[in-house]
């Protein structure tokens, strides 16, 4: 067993090292979720060919325990939004955000993801994933290296570790709330906006 | 292919006088076509003058003439020049002129496009629907009169990017904070999306009367647009009976990213590391491309030397994008993920002479007009450069692929999977505008490098891959054999290049005087014809960027290709097409 486990303020006697882990309940839940993070299979533009070298043999994504990619976004605890987001692409984005279940992390790879990039002033074009999503970690590049999306999940391992099941959102009531999904308007269009939209059309009209 | 019965010398004015006038604006080549007429000039091209390849469509908004233009390139299959002629309708009211699918079915999605972007409606179009937008956009993006939501100026750079020494989010100046405009009056409680009920009811056959449609358990399934088999962000809307493919209608636009629209703003340079990130798996060639659009209108020469480091590169990066391409052929074929590693090994090194030439692995950003911007670093991975490209063209490379060949090519399974799946005809090949590999695998030996030569390939000693048969598993055996001839191109380079010189014509400048005109520079990309339709108003930022996208075009046939196969036989077909969206949707 791992010696990363061991809590400090609880040493082990010598006798029993290496056979027996004194630990907390969240450095286990912790340590076992951050070890084994499934991505979801989701490219979106250039970042996805970055991030399917991370996963290939040089960069080998799974000396974090992360090589397992599902296919389907309810077995997937990461997404990696990797790529442009486009207006006509964000309501699937939002729809697969809600059907992961909780514990669920996203990762902005690159700079379309974080903030439109290049083609922030498209009009196809969201100016970063943010706008619809809770991002966890952005990882900056256009696209980012291999090694820098393993250095943006390494810092998603340092996010889990610092959790607390005790005060974790989804166990929390009414802590897993599902995002509103954007409507295909004349442009797109937020739920949480409805209201305002209507208010400054008219105001103008 | 329709050999014309008799060549025809005559001009295109005198066969048709008073419906085709030749083009005088200065910096203007081809012929202008009136409407009425189009369809009679254009089988004509295509039959009487042997010009039986559409290349490209694309629309033109030329505001200050109140008028829009479509542009078509046509191409001939034994080479040379291509044929550039021009439909114009008013600009106001409802625009409208012939639609050229049944002429050419390469023009069906372009025409789309067009319309799409344009608001030109073509008549007697099958399908004329928003092909990049989705149905209830408002406007008509391209044209000029159109302004995005975070429009600042007409030109780059903008005034405002640096206001008295502070920077600002653009989207704190938005009333939503996002990137969105709603017309006056309108109510979002009341809007009712109709979604995709246009498409459905067009696969449903509720256009047809009602003894033809067929009522059986028939149902309609949607792949994508988040598949792990469509290669990125594509949808294809499947009719099926039973597991068998009845009709497939591609649904795209899930990558828009407004390329052309931005280009336009851009100043010319500026767009050249934008054209890495169309297909970002060959960035190296879409540069190329470019360049040569804007040379052409610039005139530039460009030194020996760079021309053979552009070719280099250019042909590195043909292979690495073909290994990807079987890589993933393969996966999709069922042997997931292992085969792919072994290719993506030998990519992994060419991206390394990439990174260490331009600093960036697929982001190359490497070609400028008249040259190329950086000269070979002395050393990759502590190797001699020289030393590392050799050994890897002459060593390593070749190995690779004859490990490959080993392990895949007369794999039982992948012979019974491919063989006789997805067969493109020639004849279809051509009249549907397919490019690259999807039709040198039908039998048609079209190869930009030899049918209109550009750089230095008509030095170079290569052959042109065909297969006979235009079934999938051509496309893989004929991806093979261009890596070959792509590794007898690179011996030749590295054997004739230049040890030193000039790599760039003059110098390097980032604004550049670009005189009036228009231009059409192209390129046989990994994935077929790149083109590159520019024109210029001698501003510092072109008047009109389009790109003719061969992953795009040759979509046109995916739904021919698919009908009668199996579901599994779709992502089979699609991965041996080779699409990369970046570029489908641009």
């Amino acid at each position: 067993m791992s010696d990363e486990l061991n809590h400090p303020d609880f040493p082990v006697p010598d006798e029993l090292q290496g056979a027996v882990t004194v630990t907390t309940l969240d450095r286990i839940y912790n340590w076992s979720r951050r070890s084994s993070v499934m991505p979801m299979v989701f490219g979106l533009a250039c970042c996805a060919i970055e991030m399917i070298c991370a996963a290939a043999s040089r960069f080998d994504i799974s000396r974090f325990g992360m090589e397992v990619f599902r296919a389907t976004p309810r077995q997937s605890d990461l997404m990696i939004v990797s790529g442009t987001v486009t207006k006509k692409m964000v309501p699937q984005i939002v729809r697969l955000y809600n059907q992961m279940p909780e514990p669920k992390y996203v990762i902005a790879m690159g700079a379309c993801a974080s903030g439109g990039g290049p083609f922030k002033e498209g009009y196809n074009v969201v100016s970063g994933i943010d706008k619809y999503l809770p991002v966890d970690v952005y990882v900056p590049g256009c696209p980012p290296t291999p090694q820098a999306l393993l250095y943006g999940l390494i810092k998603l391992q340092e996010k889990i570790d610092k959790q607390s099941i005790s005060q974790v959102p989804w166990y929390q009531p009414g802590g897993n709330e599902a995002v509103p999904i954007p409507v295909l308007g004349p442009d797109i269009m937020d739920p949480r906006q409805f209201e305002m939209i209507r208010r400054e059309t008219a105001v103008e009209a | 292919m329709v050999a014309p019965s008799k060549p025809i010398t005559q001009d295109l004015t005198e066969r048709f006088p008073g419906a085709v006038s030749k083009d005088t604006r200065p910096g203007y080549e081809g012929y202008i076509v009136s409407a009425n007429k189009l369809t009679e000039v254009a089988t004509a091209i295509r039959d009487e003058y042997g010009y039986e390849y559409l290349a490209s469509v694309t629309g033109v908004d030329y505001i200050a003439d109140g008028k829009l233009e479509v542009v078509y390139h046509a191409s001939k299959m034994s080479g040379g020049a291509s044929l550039n002629f021009k439909v114009q309708a008013p600009r106001d009211g409802e625009p409208e002129i012939p639609s050229l699918v049944g002429v050419w079915q390469g023009a069906d999605f372009q025409e789309r496009e067009v319309y799409d972007l344009y608001g030109l409606r073509f008549s007697g179009h099958p399908d004329l629907r928003r092909i990049l937008m989705w149905e209830e956009f408002e406007g008509w993006p391209m044209r000029k009169d159109w302004k995005e939501v975070y429009y600042e100026q007409d030109a780059k750079p903008f005034k405002t990017r640096w206001p008295e020494g502070s920077v600002y989010r653009i989207e704190e100046k938005n009333r939503f904070n996002k990137n969105v405009r709603y017309p006056k009056g309108f109510d979002p409680r009341s809007f009712k999306s109709d979604g995709d009920e246009k498409l459905y009811a067009l696969m449903r056959g509720e256009h047809l009367p009602e003894h033809q449609r067929i009522n059986t358990d028939e149902i309609i399934v949607n792949m994508g647009p988040q598949h792990p088999s469509t290669h990125g962000v594509f949808r294809v809307v499947v009719k099926l009976d039973g597991e068998s493919v009845v009709d497939l209608k591609p649904v795209m636009g899930y990558l828009h990213r407004n390329h052309e629209k931005i280009g336009e703003r851009n100043t010319w340079l500026m767009n050249m590391p934008y054209t890495d990130r169309l297909d970002y798996l060959s960035g190296m060639g879409n540069n190329h491309g470019y360049a040569l659009a804007v040379e052409k209108l610039i005139g530039s020469k460009v030194p020996e030397r760079a021309e053979y480091l552009r070719v280099l590169m250019v042909e590195l990066n043909r292979i690495a994008n073909h290994l990807w391409a079987i890589g993933f052929l393969i996966n999709d074929l069922g042997a997931f993920q292992t085969p792919m590693l072994y290719l993506a090994k030998q990519r992994e090194l060419i991206l390394d002479i990439f990174e260490a030439t331009a600093g960036s692995r697929m982001m190359c950003n490497y070609m400028r007009f008249g040259g190329v911007v950086r000269d070979l670093p002395s050393r990759i991975r502590d190797e001699d450069t020289l030393d590392f490209i050799t050994d890897l063209v002459a060593e390593r490379l070749p190995a690779a692929l004859d490990e490959i060949e080993t392990l895949l090519t007369f794999n039982e399974i992948i012979r019974t999977r491919s063989i006789g799946v997805g067969v493109l005809p020639a004849k279809q090949a051509i009249n549907g505008s397919a490019a690259g590999p999807l039709l040198r695998a039908s039998g048609v030996p079209y190869d930009l490098r030899r049918a209109d030569p550009y750089s230095i390939y008509d030095r170079l000693d290569f052959k042109v891959c065909t297969r006979p048969n235009g079934d999938v598993y051509d496309r893989y055996l004929v991806r093979i054999d261009e890596m070959r001839e792509s590794i007898k191109i690179l011996k030749q380079v590295l054997r004739d290049m230049p040890a030193s010189g000039a790599i760039m014509d003059g110098e390097s400048k980032y604004t550049h005087k670009v005189p009036n005109g228009e231009s059409y520079g192209r390129v046989e990309n990994p994935k077929g014809e790149l083109g590159y339709y520019v024109v210029s108003n001698g501003a510092p930022n072109p008047y009109r960027y389009h790109v003719r996208a061969p992953s795009f075009i040759n979509l046109t046939m995916l739904g021919d290709l698919c009908k009668g196969h199996k579901v599994a036989d779709i992502v089979v077909i699609l991965g041996s097409i080779d699409i990369v969206l970046g570029e489908v949707d641009r």
